[in-house]
């Protein structure tokens, strides 16, 4: 990523400018042409630095009012393959490994699941655990109270 | 809560990937929903106006700018709550904070530009709020598509 991909960055990590040229107006701000600007982002699309470009809604807006961390324990020499499967749930939205925190948190493999109620999260989460079997050694699901702060990334200027 | 109408509906549901690069993409995505293109802008700016919406533009994959994002808790006592919130949000460097229920009640992102901000950030933490910051970075990613249509 150069000083231009960058300054883009900068200048759409807020958001897309809503006016009919909205690649225009980016150009105007950073002195390049609207085809630049056009072939930059398309550029960094096709390189995955920007996975795509769209809106992002508040789920308790749109109905999905429960959102459930399922967090897993799982063995270490499964666990890729197991979060391949659990990741292809066609209802779950992230799925990653991440390090266990002994002895407070046991858990290696993270799932979010979404609902418009905790009991929705609930059937969710019993039909990972079918999936991973006897190779559930522990589990549970934090379900969310609050946001305390949605703001997305920023990088710094 | 805003209500929404079938059109709004209609462009939270198409809307969440695949905007196009052209020069009059409003153009091209309102002619897809049969509405027109001042329509389309005035409907996306009331959406996030509305907070119906948190965000429209591009979604950075930030690993791969050089960058790093943490997943982090804290085991925060009750009655400090309120504070230790306001000291966490107060970082840039978090990007959005849950509160959920267990014994660690506060989770949070941590996004910065290269991997020292994330020690930097873990450190300046645990300083302001004497409390010990679990880290949990991805060790490996399986599945991230979060495409949720409206339901309300």
């Amino acid at each position: 990523m150069d000083t231009i991909d960058r300054q883009l960055v900068l200048a759409t990590q807020g958001g897309l400018p809503l006016v009919a040229r909205p690649y225009a107006r980016l150009a105007e701000q950073l002195g390049l042409s609207e085809a630049d600007v056009m072939l930059r982002l398309q550029g960094l699309l096709d390189r995955g630095l920007i996975r795509r470009i769209g809106v992002v809604p508040n789920h308790y807006a749109i109905g999905w009012t429960a959102n459930g961390m399922t967090v897993w324990n799982v063995p270490d020499d499964k666990v890729d393959e197991l979060g391949g499967r659990v990741g292809a749930l066609p209802f779950v939205t992230h799925c990653y490994r991440r390090p266990r925190a002994l002895p407070a948190w046991p858990y290696n493999l993270f799932a979010m699941v979404h609902g418009s109620s905790r009991e929705e999260c609930s059937a969710k989460a019993d039909d990972i655990r079918r999936l991973l079997g006897e190779d559930c050694l522990g589990n549970d699901v934090l379900y969310s109270t609050r946001i305390l702060k949605k703001t997305g990334l920023r990088i710094g200027g | 809560m805003r209500e929404l109408d079938a059109v709004d509906r209609r462009i939270i549901d198409t809307m969440q990937g695949d905007f196009p690069i052209c020069e009059r993409p409003y153009a091209v995505v309102a002619g897809q929903l049969g509405i027109d293109e001042d329509e389309l802008i005035s409907r996306l700016d009331g959406l996030l106006a509305d907070k119906v919406l948190t965000r429209f533009g591009p979604m950075f994959q930030i690993e791969r700018m050089g960058g790093a994002f943490v997943l982090a808790a804290l085991a925060v006592p009750e009655a400090r709550y309120e504070t230790v919130t306001e000291l966490v949000n107060a970082l840039p460097q978090v990007a959005h904070n849950y509160r959920r229920e267990h014994a660690l009640n506060m989770w949070f992102v941590l996004a910065t530009e290269n991997q020292a901000g994330i020690a930097e950030a873990i450190a300046r933490i645990e300083a302001d709020t004497g409390l010990p910051v679990f880290a949990f970075p991805k060790e490996r990613e399986y599945f991230v598509e979060m495409k949720l249509e409206a339901r309300l």
